[in-house]
């Protein structure tokens, strides 16, 4: 049984202008201590399947309108409410861009740590802080016992997610989802932050759901990907095989589009042309379909599934990228 | 050999930081701390660093967006950093910026026709209709269609937006232009669209380039040569091949080998570099590269490093500003 189970998972908000189907029959799983991709560009749905997963859609103006997520074989989506906060914290722990989402800005590194510590491990006020000073240090923050003093605004962007990453996996969760942890970091900084998130994963044993729009952070870190356009699931493989053995034409033209090392100028880069549809009014049939190179009447018609086209990988499309395709 | 189109001549922009009551000056941040550099014409410079570096704020003094504090900035031998009235005007029709949020830097209330005619109406060139007519080539010429020249920036997609961007930086037929990270904001596959476009204009223009990014590998793709920035100064300079293949400042080789490979065969097992760049207001003495240097020793300490030309290369414009550069084993590409 794998840990995390997404089926046909389907989210939706309602706006204005109608009902926006931001995730719509997402599946993927994710195994013990693996580490899952969710890959795609803005506004596919990663976000949003995250916080299905956590069940912190705000509601109004979304809700889960249908689909199961089996954490170890259980329906999170049939869970007491009050069943929600200990999941949160001690299974699953979530990480944003933006660490000032779980940061609070008015109290020190310290009281923030404390109160989790003092809360969750029944820690007293001193045991508490020495707590938060070793957990700083492990996180490869210098100088950790000045450090905890200071507010949020006084760290750097890569010093907030070091303790945001050491927050989260206090309680040792099973699983960590990481929403575009690095994407506003340096690239030096990212690296540390990769590698951080890496050896902490390794030492606690969990596994993680890295959401990212970059296709060379999954490369380095994944060993699984899902790859996501306009709210669903087109490609879901081994690392390996996505990167050597694409199957979605969306995939594929993705990747074709990342300027490689060697290339000039005088070689134009691919591009995918077009632009993404609407989540309110998608087109019937496949959604790549307007932008896809390999593209028939069928595709038009009849919606792709994800399916297996050997081997466990699996892909959404009528006319898979064969040998050849360029 | 031809000679360069922009000079850049000691360059610096010192910000004052305010304090007490009286909001007396405490202290300066050297965003530019003394930049020199000559760009080719037809060229793209790419200018690399990380973020508070001083790339933003280099592009926008060269182009006399803000009053520089020192240096000298001469286009085809003329000084903007100190021209004055007519003779300024006239320069500055000749570098136009494009900027990395399109939303932010068009004027939403007006339809993409005002804001691509605007600097033609500022220079007051030809006619009303010859203005306009520009105005449609340009759009058409950037990839947007004649019957959307009526809309509003929000109606637009990032993309989009952006060819309006460069459409109105392209107005004044400039010869330089000044990209701050112009596909920074865009999706992967929108971005090569966008980058084909740059690519092809230049071509079709003959237009210099400078393309300010913190991306590696967009500025290997699109630029001719490089310069690397940390706190405020350039520590190398070099050809695109020479900076890629042989990398010799450290910051450059630390800042080449935190670049993720889209190979998932060619994952890094180290880390390159600790620590994150200090802050520009009291930036470390000497090198300020020293405190997270692996090569750093004493010396490093004490004295600023010249950007002196490095000879073990056979690149001409390759400078690297580290003492021991002669000294450290030479960088091998992984
Ligand atoms: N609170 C909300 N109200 C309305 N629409 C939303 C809300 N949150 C997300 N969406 C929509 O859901 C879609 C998917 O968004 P998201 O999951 O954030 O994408 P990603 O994380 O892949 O960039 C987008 O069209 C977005 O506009
Ligand atoms: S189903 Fe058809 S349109 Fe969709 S990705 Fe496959 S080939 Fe392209
Ligand atoms: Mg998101």
């Amino acid at each position: 049984m794998p840990l995390l189970e997404v089926k046909g998972l389907k989210t939706e908000f309602r706006i204005e202008e109608g009902v926006v189907h931001a995730v719509d029959g997402v599946s993927f799983h994710v195994e013990s201590g693996e580490t899952l991709g969710i890959v795609g560009e803005s506004g596919c749905g990663k976000s949003v399947t995250a916080m299905s997963i956590m069940r912190l859609i705000p509601d109004p103006p979304g809700h889960i309108a249908g689909g199961q997520i089996l954490w170890k074989g259980k329906d999170i989506l049939s869970m007491p409410d009050d069943a929600m906060p200990d999941l949160r914290g001690n299974e699953i722990a979530m990480i944003f861009q933006d660490p000032m989402t779980s940061l609070n800005p008015v109290f020190t590194v310290e009281k923030q740590l404390g109160e989790v510590l003092e809360k969750r491990f029944g820690l007293k006020k001193e045991g508490a802080r020495a707590r938060a000073v070793e957990m700083l240090e492990q996180v490869g923050i210098a100088d950790p016992s000045e450090r905890i003093k200071a507010y949020p605004h006084e760290l750097s962007g890569g010093m907030k997610q070091r303790i945001m990453i050491a927050m989260a996996l206090m309680c040792e969760p099973d699983l960590l989802i990481a929403d575009e942890p690095t994407t506003a970091l340096d690239v030096t900084v990212q690296a540390q932050i990769l590698h951080l998130m890496k050896k902490l994963q390794e030492k606690v044993g969990a596994a993680v759901i890295l959401i990212t729009h970059d296709m060379a952070v999954v490369a380095e870190t994944c060993d699984r990907v899902a790859v996501m356009y306009a709210g669903r699931v087109v490609e879901f493989c081994d690392v390996y095989r996505l990167f050597e053995e694409t199957k979605h034409p969306y995939a594929f033209g993705l990747l074709k589009s990342i300027p490689k090392e060697g290339l000039t100028k005088e070689d134009s880069l691919a591009t995918i042309e077009g632009i993404v549809p609407s989540l309110i009014h998608p087109p019937t049939g496949c959604r790549f379909a307007d932008r896809c190179f390999k593209a028939r009447d069928r595709c038009r018609s009849e919606d792709p599934q994800l399916r297996d086209v050997g081997d466990g990988h699996l892909t959404a499309c009528h006319f898979p990228i064969e040998e050849g395709d360029e | 050999m031809t000679s360069p189109i922009l000079q850049v001549e000691d360059l610096k922009k010192y910000y004052p930081i305010r304090g007490g009551v009286i909001a007396r000056k405490v202290a300066d941040v050297k965003a530019v701390n003394g930049v020199s550099f000559d760009l080719y014409p037809g060229e793209t410079l790419g200018l690399v660093g990380e973020s508070g570096c001083g790339k933003s704020t280099l592009g926008r003094t060269l182009m006399r967006l803000e009053e520089p504090t020192g240096g000298r900035v001469l286009f085809e031998g003329k000084d903007l950093a100190h021209a004055k009235g007519k003779e300024l005007f006239d320069l500055r029709a000749e570098i136009q910026m494009i900027f990395q949020d399109p939303y932010s830097s068009l004027n939403p209330r007006l339809p993409v026709r005002d804001i691509v005619i605007e600097p033609l109406e500022v220079h007051k060139m030809g006619t009303a209709s010859e203005r306009l007519d520009k105005v449609v080539a340009l759009c058409r010429r950037v990839g947007l269609k004649e019957e959307v020249i009526g809309r509003y920036p929000h109606e637009f997609s990032g993309g989009q937006r952006q060819r309006v961007g460069i459409a109105r930086a392209l107005a004044l037929e400039p010869k330089v232009i000044v990209a701050d990270e112009p596909v920074s904001a865009l999706d992967v596959s929108v971005q090569a669209q966008v980058i084909n476009l740059m690519v092809e204009l230049q071509k079709e223009l003959g237009l210099t380039y400078i393309f300010i990014s913190h991306d590696l590998s967009v500025v290997e793709y699109i630029s001719d040569s490089i310069a690397i920035m940390y706190l405020g100064r350039i520590v190398e300079t070099g050809k695109k091949e020479t900076i890629f293949s042989n990398p010799t400042h450290p910051y450059t080789r630390a800042l080449i080998s935190s670049v993720p490979n889209p190979d998932p065969r060619k994952r890094r097992v180290q880390v390159a570099i600790e620590g994150e760049t200090p802050s520009p207001v009291n930036p470390p003495s000497g090198c300020a590269f020293h405190p997270r240097c692996p090569f750093a020793v004493e010396a490093c300490k004490k004295d600023v490093p010249a950007l002196e030309s490095f000879t073990q290369t056979d690149d001409p414009r390759h400078n690297v500003a580290c003492i021991r550069k002669d000294e450290i084993e030479p960088h091998f590409k992984n």
